[in-house]
């Protein structure tokens, strides 16, 4: 026990050991880590619609001047382009996070494990069903 | 067992935190963001009249939905920018300002929605 | 169908280069060599001061761990067929040192993995007089996946969070940490509590999945992180809501 406490938890330089210095743009050289960077990016577009969201309550609350001056806002065309940007990034959020719950989860049911497919598929089901209650009760006012 | 029991572990927190944004974001956003910032100004749909939007939103049940789906998202979106710059772009020596910054952002998010909800007439 | 194939490899020498180089052979192009053979073959034949690690060349010892075309793959599983008519780039693993050519240092996994206490825990051994543990076929399920592990480190060389942070623990070592967690004859899960739930064991992991994908014998790593992410979590729980909880 006292060696592991004298030896650090890494790689100690050496000399004759060539290292390899990681490059900042590490997430560029395979597609698979730019595909995870941009599952992560997607988190920021997130961020960006719930403060769209705190903007319409809030000019909600300030009246009618308000709500018609952000409705005004969303249809400039940047936020508009914004917006589409948006929209497909958290798409992308909602295809990932599901496809990784299934993968994160271990479901057994009679000593065999559920495939991932048969554990995202409701969800993606459940996500439909959701989005359309929700449509529903936007549309109809 | 015995090794950190009074030390305050913030991680399990954050995780459960980012994962419960993780499944509002991904359930919820989407369709909102479609409807809401997409067709309604693009004319495609009719939004909801001034009134009719209000009547809406003052509702309790509304309110607190609205207050999970502007709060827990945030920490989700936290909890990710903070790994992907500590990842990503490798400033490690910055990362109590990061963390602070990226959950101090979420706090703030979810204070303002609290305050904004509650006091909605 | 060309009766040579190139292969460039990866070479240094901790005498007299500074870094890593490639340098080219012509091997000839067999239906069913695999790329160890091609290394073998350059050994023998064009220049025996190439040094790389091998064993088994059945895919079991985890000894020849490579990158082929920028790919974590086991050397002795990965054929040239799949590559031809190009060249077929072989270097040492990423995230790795580099001790002479396609050879690297293991010691921090070894260390990393020894951490995690990679045997069975008793509290009281039975004695043999006893007889077996015994497990039925369903106890053996829950775990059997995360035992496949060879140790070959393709898993390390895929993650982009271990090449980023020294001190992460990586992929294999929580696999494995979690093959004996939950193992029905173990009982040391809350010794493995400690080493585990740190910023630097499974906290670190940001669920890339790059480690299962490289996987060869389909341990899938990311999924037993992730796994024990939520017993933790909820472990965290319980102890905030019933702190009086028994050990």
């Amino acid at each position: 026990m006292k060696s592991a406490a004298a030896t650090p938890p890494y790689t100690l330089n050496h000399p004759r050991w060539y290292r390899k210095r990681v490059s900042t743009y590490w997430w560029l050289q395979r597609w698979e880590y730019l595909r995870f960077v941009l599952r992560e990016i997607s988190s920021v577009f997130v961020a960006i619609f719930v403060v769209e969201m705190l903007f319409l309550i809030s000019a909600l609350s300030r009246g009618p001047e308000a709500y018609a001056a952000f409705q005004d806002f969303l249809k400039n065309p940047f936020v508009i382009a914004l917006n589409i940007i948006s929209f497909f990034f958290v798409v992308f959020h909602s295809i990932t996070w599901f496809n990784l719950s299934a993968r994160a989860m271990s479901i057994r049911v009679g000593g065999k494990k559920v495939p991932g497919f048969m554990i995202s598929g409701p969800n993606f089901v459940a996500w439909l069903f959701i989005s359309a209650v929700i449509a529903w009760l936007l549309l109809r006012a | 067992m015995d090794a950190q029991p009074t030390k305050l572990r913030i991680e399990p927190l954050l995780w459960l935190l980012f994962s419960a944004g993780g499944v509002v974001a991904a359930f919820l956003i989407p369709i909102h963001l479609l409807i809401q910032n997409l067709l309604f100004p693009l004319g495609i749909a009719n939004g909801p009249s001034y009134p009719a939007a209000v009547h809406f939103v003052a509702h309790p049940i509304v309110r607190l939905y609205l207050f999970v789906l502007c709060s827990v998202p945030l920490f989700h979106a936290a909890h990710r920018v903070r790994y992907t710059l500590y990842d990503g772009l490798q400033i490690k020596h910055l990362n109590e300002v990061i963390a602070a910054c990226c959950y101090g952002g979420a706090v703030l998010g979810t204070l303002i929605a609290g305050y904004l909800l509650w006091n909605f007439v | 169908m060309a009766d040579t194939i190139k292969l460039e490899v990866s070479r240094y020498s901790p005498e007299t280069d500074a870094a890593p180089h490639f340098q080219s052979f012509e091997v000839p192009f067999r239906r069913d060599w695999v790329v160890l053979d091609a290394l073998n073959y350059i050994k023998d034949k064009q220049d025996g001061s190439l040094t790389y690690r091998w064993s088994c060349r059945m895919g079991i010892c985890g000894s020849c761990g490579m990158l082929v075309n920028g790919e974590p793959k086991l050397t002795c599983a990965t054929f040239l067929a799949d590559y031809a008519p190009a060249p077929v780039r072989v270097e040492p693993l990423r995230n790795f040192p580099v001790v002479r050519d396609l050879v690297i240092a293991m010691n921090d996994f070894m260390r990393k993995l020894q951490k995690m206490k990679p045997w069975l825990i008793r509290k009281e051994e039975k004695p043999v007089s006893e007889g077996e543990y015994l497990q039925t076929p369903e106890q053996l399920e829950t775990f059997k996946q995360y035992s496949m592990c060879i140790n070959c480190m393709l898993c390390y060389a895929a993650c982009p969070v271990y090449g980023l942070d020294p001190l992460f623990s990586g992929p294999a070592a929580i696999a494995l940490a979690q093959r004996y967690n939950l193992d029905s004859r173990d009982q040391g899960a809350k010794d493995r509590f400690p080493v585990l739930s740190q910023h630097d064991a499974i906290w670190g992991c940001t669920f890339v999945g790059e480690c299962t994908r490289v996987c060869p014998k389909h341990v899938d790593p990311a999924g037993a992180i992730q796994q024990y992410k939520l017993t933790a979590a909820l472990d965290w729980v319980k102890s905030v809501v019933m702190p009086w909880g028994g050990k």
